[in-house]
């Protein structure tokens, strides 16, 4: 028994170590690919009044716009759906997403893409992509945000 | 005759606390039952099956339903099972009875708090999902009676230190008998961890009742994701803690290392807290650099459960050496499979191996993005708390409802079968959650089923949907034999003292706490609670203290 208890002892001490390792190994690299893997994830851009998203401000004018060489696009989450309502970029080029809700919270999830938003009514949301393929991308909500919550569902178009 | 006439006076006259356990524990598996009765819904809507329009006079949607299955299976069943389990075990353990009057105190607000909250929940005026992401806005019923439920914890966190301080002070210098430190680092951890719920409750009262116009969305939900994520190691420290106390000798063997098993309970305490961003790396409002802490905590919550595979595989090796099993792995074998308390654990912590490389997976900062709110989140967590923390919990009661009772099990054929079914149904309906969430980006908690524009969408994952329906009707029939096993073991006449386990199945160690550093180092309660707040006062005092003094509020809305 005094053996068997020995034997445990030693396979436990380099189970742990293995785990540690392995945790070391994931924790470094998941830092190092969102450094240099074009990092996608949402960053606060502002902070903006719920109740006023439809009226005021840029929100109020959902668009994309061409700066230089590149597209702002200035989107909406709203229940049930995203203004503007088609969005239209082409390939190869810088798109910088601003979004925002006026009513609950919602998602930008852009199919086949890294682009994944929670949008927080408050919170304005900034996510920049560039779209490499041509084609049609949908645009899926993925946070429950009332009744239609399933119908929420648009798409962009990347043309060549 | 004797024993027929003792039933007729109190069966529990001589031990209350047993009493007590029972009703946490029925009353646990009541919620579940009906909790339960939605999630095959919940399968069929994601095989493009909407059977909601049957439920119309009764129940008004899917969000209904689904908030139903939230609420009652992940916070009320574990909440009370955690209740029944880790007050009971101690209270044997140490030979001394818990302060019975607050135990009942704690069994009636529980109780109470659940009637208050499920009354909103049946009435479609609660649909908010168990999450209740503001700004959406329940009745304020729903906020009170959840808060009053979660309150009753804290009332068993009394219980279960009252018993350990008592023990201590008539057993100077000892190390704490095992179960009973688990329960010690378990309660000390809710503790801690229940504070974001207990502080956004605060808040969504305030706004329901109408005293203040709007609550800040992004600190409501870190307030629920500080709770959030160690609520899922509160769900599985009780199954954890049968499985290292009483899986071992049911299986007929040893557990390995006592010191080890501490060490696993004392990081648990350490790590569970200081983890929650991870479910906001999608969110705006909250650095990148504190996302990747949290990243980084989060992965170290992942050794004790390495441990604890370790441990629990190596005290079922030992087992099945000792009931004859031979070779490399002829010790599975030779395990008590018949034994459908030993079944539902071996079965449990099998899909828990592919639930806990998912978690890996979704605590990577990057991953993420690629999964986030897809029904690959519900995958996963099906694996664990569906399967391994619900199993535990099914297995357990199959012996502990006649420990307590005095009534011995019925139909153990059906017990069997129900753990068999059960893990079959959740195997094949995560493993076609996860790819259709990875794969086809199919959004979680939406009533797809019911959206033609949606079931067009997500029409190239069909074939998985199917497995959604095959595994929707598995667990309908798994659920059916589970309930009727348990309730009509609980509501028989029968008692029969001489056919059931008489004391609870608390298993020998192999390697023992005396004279092991480890444990004395472990035995430090305080100390290392001290170090668990420090943790969460660094690792999510500056947000917090931003968000409190920047807030930004929003209007409630009813939006189904």
């Amino acid at each position: 028994m005094e053996n068997q208890e020995h034997i445990i002892e030693r396979y436990e001490r380099a189970w742990i170590f293995f785990g540690l390792g392995m945790i070391t190994v994931f924790i470094v690299l998941v830092g190092y690919l969102m450094l240099t893997m074009g990092n996608t994830n949402p960053v606060r851009a502002g902070r903006i009044d719920a109740t006023k998203v439809r009226t005021e401000g840029d929100f109020a004018n959902p668009r994309v716009e061409q700066v230089g060489n590149e597209y702002v696009a200035y989107v909406q989450a709203f229940a049930y759906g995203y203004l503007p309502a088609e969005m239209k970029f082409k390939a190869g080029k810088k798109v910088t997403f601003y979004i925002t809700s006026p009513d609950v919270q919602h998602s930008f999830q852009v199919a086949n893409t890294n682009i994944n938003v929670q949008v927080i009514p408050g919170e304005i949301a900034k996510v920049s992509y560039t779209f490499k393929q041509p084609g049609e991308y949908r645009i899926i909500c993925n946070e429950y945000c009332g009744i239609g919550h399933a119908n929420m569902i648009s798409k962009l178009i990347v043309e060549p | 005759m004797a024993v027929k006439s003792l039933s007729s006076f109190d069966a529990y006259a001589d031990a209350p606390e047993k009493k007590y356990a029972l009703y946490m524990l029925m009353l646990g598996f009541a919620a579940l039952a009906l909790g339960t009765f939605f999630g095959p819904l919940q399968a069929f809507n994601y095989g493009g099956l909407d059977l909601y329009p049957l439920l119309k006079p009764v129940f008004q949607n899917y969000y209904q339903g689904l908030s139903l299955h939230g609420v009652l299976n992940a916070i009320v069943f574990t909440q009370l099972f955690a209740q029944a389990i880790m007050i009971y075990l101690p209270a044997r353990e140490l030979g001394l009875r818990p302060n019975m009057k607050l135990a009942w105190v704690s069994f009636w607000m529980a109780f109470g708090g659940l009637l208050i909250a499920a009354i909103p929940l049946l009435l479609n005026e609660a649909s908010v999902l168990y999450t209740f992401y503001a700004p959406l806005k329940a009745h304020w019923a729903f906020y009170v009676g959840a808060a009053i439920f979660v309150l009753s914890s804290y009332v068993s966190i009394y219980l279960a230190l009252e018993l350990w301080l008592r023990w201590r002070k008539a057993n100077p210098g000892k190390i704490t008998p095992i179960a009973t430190y688990m329960a010690v680092t378990l309660w000390l951890m809710w503790l801690l961890a229940s504070l974001g719920l207990v502080v956004g409750a605060l808040f969504l009262i305030a706004w329901s009742l109408g005293l203040v116009a709007g609550v800040d969305p992004l600190l409501m939900r870190t307030l629920f994701w500080y709770t959030g994520h160690p609520i899922v190691y509160f769900w599985l420290l009780p199954a954890y803690t049968l499985a290292y106390l009483t899986l071992p000798k049911l299986a007929g063997g040893k557990l390995v290392s006592d010191p080890l098993s501490r060490l696993v309970f004392l990081l648990f305490l350490l790590f569970s807290v200081p983890v929650g961003f991870h479910h906001q790396f999608a969110d705006p409002g909250i650095a990148p650099y504190w996302k990747m802490i949290h990243t980084v905590l989060t992965m170290f919550v992942a050794v004790p459960s390495l441990i604890t595979a370790f441990t629990i595989a190596a005290s079922l090796e030992v087992a099945g050496r000792a009931n004859g099993g031979k070779g490399l792995l002829g010790w599975i074998g030779a395990l008590p499979w018949n034994n459908p308390t030993v079944l539902a654990f071996l079965l449990g912590f099998l899909a828990f191996i592919p639930g806990g490389a998912g978690g890996m997976v979704n605590a990577s900062f990057n991953l993420n993005q690629n999964v986030h709110n897809t029904v690959w989140i519900p995958g996963h967590f099906h694996l664990q708390v569906g399967t391994l923390v619900t199993m535990a919990a099914m297995g357990t009661a199959f012996w502990l409802i006649p420990h307590l009772t005095g009534k011995p099990l019925v139909a153990r054929g059906m017990a069997v079968a129900s753990q068999w079914l059960w893990f079959l149904g959740m195997f094949i309906m995560t493993f076609a959650l996860h790819w259709m969430g990875f794969l086809y980006q199919v959004p979680r908690r939406s009533h797809i089923a019911g959206s033609p524009v949606a079931m067009e969408a997500y029409k190239e994952s069909s074939a998985w949907m199917v497995l959604n329906i095959v595994s929707g009707v598995i667990l309908l029939i798994a659920a059916i034999l589970f309930f009727y096993v348990i309730f009509a073991t609980a509501l028989q006449n029968r008692r029969e003292p001489s056919q059931v386990m008489a004391e609870v199945p608390f298993t020998e160690v192999i390697s023992k706490p005396e004279g092991s550093g480890l444990a004395q180092l472990t035995e430090r309660v305080w100390f290392w609670f001290g170090i668990a707040v420090v943790l969460v006062v660094l690792a999510y005092g500056p947000v917090l203290f931003q968000m409190f003094t920047n807030m930004n509020p929003v209007p409630g809305q009813r939006l189904w």
